[in-house]
């Protein structure tokens, strides 16, 4: 089975979540053994894992150049030469009007997330249409509203079924005041998709209420995690004895809930002085969170360090007693999956979606400062409650794998190749 | 002949009310009065109220042929005083119609059997002294809280002067031995136990109005033919339950009292007997010793305390509860507030909403959203309950400091008491040899003497801790 795959992120190169969910749907289905995936993303580093074929679409012409193959043969990153003349040989309009076309006829793109981000947009779908008519495929895959386009363009020229991925939807974005052109095109891209893989229940029934899709054809498909490396499982906490850190680790903006984990800190504060309150991360709130905390008087309490990479996140999980994610709207929310596999207890808000498949952590709404306040006092105080959800809930995590993962999207394949359609009911039939 | 020995658990739990961490200090009360309320009041209206008119009324019709016992928990009897007395006036009744018997159980329905051995002979004494005010009788079988059994448990309750402990028939204890005979004690050859017979118990309780059950629609003669059909030799069939599976787990509309009312009409054609509990011991001899090392109970599929103590919060809650010290100062201390509290946090139930064991059947957990939500509630409101315990006295007092200082008031009031009856003994016995010396010979009235005395005593006891403190 042969997947077109589209995404814009993919590690090494990590902007956000997008990049670890494709790492792992990708590298389940490659533990699958039959499924081949081709993945198209705009500017890859060449560090890519090799398991699956990458596919540079800052170097797929979309106009005719005389090129010799000895003069660029070397100059590939992601697919080869080979596939270049492979390319060219399927160019299906003359797109020299584009500006910034290169010698190859090929479009560069900047990577991640720059100002003009429509337009490469549109671009990466005028890529996909060659694509589409030069490679073989049984059907499309396309992550996140910014792959839509092109995952439709594609499908249109092949007449393959679409699957698309939704990671988050606009309506989690921006607390329910959504930019229309967003919107537009995540409506078109569901529109035209066989099948709609929500990354959790929460984010299905968005799309269902929001965006007015067919139930049948929208499945919830949770995330999962990599099991640890053992560099990370080395590392050694450093704690207090005396103090115990409770952890906010996320882009610190209107979406994650600060300003909830800042109430529930002073309600915490009031009672109970051997508690730290951790923001790791930054944001367009960060300054405002500040402010916050001084006003109430607890910013002797609050650190906030920064922006945390690589083995950082990691270190300020197995330095922290309890892990906090009080978003307003959270698709899914890997976060906490780490923070288990770390051994640190987790407290939720009802309105993350990783909270359907998790049940050794505390769920409270997010707009439920008492609650959390409460959770995280206990947390801090009770060593059995701390030693339980520490324990059970790292067992519970090794359990969510992305071979799973990778399983059960082979499974919404099939049917859709099978049947020329996707049921949920018949999947979820089959699932149990 | 055949025995049927019937038997209904009364008991429902305090709820506690949400008490987050910074009211720990402040707020003292911890129930939900409302939940409380409305709970015992859905409860006696649904099962308890037409369940006991049923077995009233079956009493009128069968005279003494019908037998039955219940269990109060001391929890349930102060909720029912108070919002449902009309259950309590019905139990009365039943009780005078000499069919009945009430047994003991801890006055909290809590653990105390596992965790503190002193404070449960004294709830449980308490309980049966409740029982013989209430209904008459002093109870002479005991059963536990979820009919938690365990040799070392069955000692004590031969100790304490029972005939007779009820317990589950559990099929990893019992093995090819049959619930239908009367068994003894293995530590102690002074105590019958009757066995719980958790499939004809079950039958009724759990799968009664169960139409996917094969057996469905169980009718009373089918039912009593299962039990007259009983090899030869077992004779005798337990058959206990909550009264709430009359009318709540089997609703009334499934004419689950209509199928009691006819249970002993079938019996009497099959010739099948019914008893109490202290009938089926004395009835019946003991056959063999029955040995449990490990508690049993009659709940969940494992039958054994997993459901109370299975998690780390559990057993974390259950240590704070049962906390020697603790324990040892609650039950000196004369203050009524903090033993009321005691009860009821002792309520297994509490614990029960923190079992983390995957259910098959959906789990009632109160107001609670997980089991880490009903360990935060519970710990919230341990704490608080703690620290008022902890500062009636200072930290370095010893119990047996404590309680000797007790004792010696107790002493102290009793030689008062004794000195004060000679007094007026004697000064009865001065105004008759000098009746003309004061005109007032009825003054020294014993009796307002031995009034004033008993409210004399608290405040003594109040005065000895503080001058401890010092």
């Amino acid at each position: 089975m042969k997947v077109l795959m589209f995404g814009w992120e993919f590690p090494p190169k990590i902007y956000g979540g997008l990049a670890v969910a494709s790492y792992g749907i990708t590298k389940g289905l490659s533990l699958q053994g039959d499924v081949e995936t081709t993945f198209c993303m705009p500017r890859p580093t060449g560090d890519e894992e090799k398991f699956l074929k990458i596919v540079n679409m800052s170097q797929v012409p979309v106009a005719w150049r005389d090129v010799y193959y000895d003069n660029i043969k070397d100059r590939f990153v992601g697919h080869t030469a080979e596939d270049y003349y492979r390319f060219r040989d399927h160019l299906y309009a003359d797109f020299n009007y584009l500006q910034g076309l290169d010698d190859l006829g090929c479009i560069p793109f900047a990577g991640g997330y720059p100002s003009n981000l429509h337009q490469e947009i549109n671009n990466f779908s005028i890529i996909a249409g060659v694509l589409a008519r030069s490679e073989q495929f049984d059907l499309i895959h396309a992550h996140d509203w910014l792959t839509y386009p092109a995952g439709v363009h594609a499908k249109q020229v092949s007449g393959k079924p679409l699957c698309i991925h939704v990671h988050a939807t606009d309506f989690d974005r921006s607390r329910g005041k959504v930019n229309p052109t967003v919107y537009g095109i995540e409506k078109d891209g569901m529109d035209h998709a066989d099948c709609i893989m929500c990354v959790s229940e929460l984010t299905r029934q968005t799309v269902i209420n929001q965006y007015h899709q067919d139930p049948r054809k929208c499945v919830a498909m949770h995330n999962a995690v990599y099991p640890l490396s053992d560099e990370i499982k080395a590392i050694e906490p450093h704690k207090n004895p005396g103090e115990k850190v409770v952890t906010y680790l996320g882009r610190i903006t209107m979406q994650k809930g600060p300003e909830y984990f800042i109430e529930a800190a002073r309600r915490v504060l009031a009672r109970s002085h051997n508690i730290r309150f951790c923001f790791a991360g930054s944001g367009d709130m960060m300054n405002a969170m500040i402010e916050l905390a001084a006003s109430y008087g607890i910013a002797d309490r609050c650190h906030f360090p920064g922006f945390q990479r690589g083995s950082q996140v990691y270190e300020c999980y197995k330095n922290s007693d309890v892990f906090v994610m009080p978003s307003v709207s959270e698709p899914f929310g890997i976060a906490p999956l780490e923070a288990m596999q770390c051994g640190c207890p987790s407290v939720i808000s009802k309105q993350s979606g990783c909270g359907e498949i998790l049940s050794n952590v505390i769920k409270v709404d997010y707009w439920d400062i008492d609650a959390m306040a409460d959770a995280i006092y206990s947390i801090c105080t009770n060593e059995a409650l701390h030693r339980y959800l520490s324990e059970e809930g790292q067992r519970e995590v090794d359990q969510i794998t992305w071979e799973r993962v990778g399983l059960r999207i082979r499974n919404c394949y099939d049917q859709l190749l099978n049947n020329g359609w996707f049921d949920n009911d018949t999947y979820l039939k089959f699932k149990a | 002949m055949k025995t049927i020995c019937l038997y209904f658990e009364i008991h429902q739990p305090n709820h506690l009310k949400r008490y987050r961490f910074f009211d720990i200090g402040t707020d003292h009360y911890y129930y939900d009065d409302y939940e409380n309320e409305r709970a015992i009041v859905d409860t006696a209206q649904r099962s308890y109220i037409p369940a006991l008119r049923t077995m009233l009324e079956m009493t009128q019709t069968y005279g003494t042929y019908f037998r039955v016992a219940f269990s109060v928990s001391g929890v349930v009897l102060e909720l029912m005083e108070q919002y449902t007395p009309e259950v309590i006036d019905l139990l009365q009744q039943l009780a005078d119609t000499g069919c009945v018997e009430f047994l003991a159980e801890p006055y909290s329905h809590g653990l105390a059997s596992l965790g503190n051995t002193d404070s449960f002979i004294l709830e449980t004494k308490r309980q049966a002294r409740k029982m013989k005010e209430l209904f008459g009788h002093t109870p002479k079988v005991l059963r536990n809280s979820s009919l938690i059994y365990s040799d070392e448990i069955g000692a004590l309750a031969a100790q304490m002067g029972f005939k007779g402990m009820l317990a589950e028939g559990a099929k990893h204890i019992l093995g090819w031995k049959s619930p239908h005979y009367v068994y003894r004690c293995a530590a102690d050859n002074r105590l019958s136990l009757l066995l719980r017979d958790y499939k004809l118990s079950d039958d009724i309780s759990l799968r009664f109005s169960d139409t996917s059950w094969p057996q469905y629609p169980l009718m009373a003669d089918k039912y009593i033919q299962w039990i007259a059909q009983l090899p030869e030799g077992e004779n005798l069939v337990n058959i206990f339950m909550e009264l709430s599976a009359l009318g709540i787990y089997q609703p009334l509309d499934s004419h689950i009292l209509e199928f009691l009312r006819a249970l002993p009409a079938a019996a009497m054609q099959a010739d099948v007997n019914f008893a109490t509990p202290s009938e089926a011991i004395a009835k019946n001899k003991a056959v063999a010793p029955m040995e449990m090392l490990d508690p049993v109970s009659w709940n969940d599929e494992e039958r054994d305390t997993s459901c109370w103590l299975g998690n780390g919060m559990q057993r974390e809650a259950f240590n704070k509860l049962y906390d020697e010290k603790i324990v040892g100062r609650i039950l000196a201390c004369p203050d009524r507030r903090i033993k009321q509290d005691w009860d009821r946090l002792q309520a297994s139930d509490n614990l029960r909403f923190m079992t983390t064991k995957p259910m098959h059947v959906n789990l009632y957990r109160s107001f609670y959203d997980s089991p880490y939500d009903a360990f935060t509630n519970y710990m919230n409101i341990l704490g608080d309950f703690l620290k008022r315990v902890r500062d009636m006295y200072s930290e370095d007092v010893e119990n047996d400091e404590l309680n000797s200082l007790y004792t010696q008031i107790a002493n102290m009031d009793a030689e008062l008491n004794t000195k004060e009856n000679e007094i007026s003994r004697l000064r009865a016995r001065l105004d008759k040899y000098e009746p003309k010396a004061d005109h007032a010979p009825e003054e020294p009235k014993p009796q307002p003497e031995k009034k004033a005395a008993p409210a004399k005593a608290p405040k003594t006891a109040k005065a000895a801790p503080k001058t401890k403190k010092k």
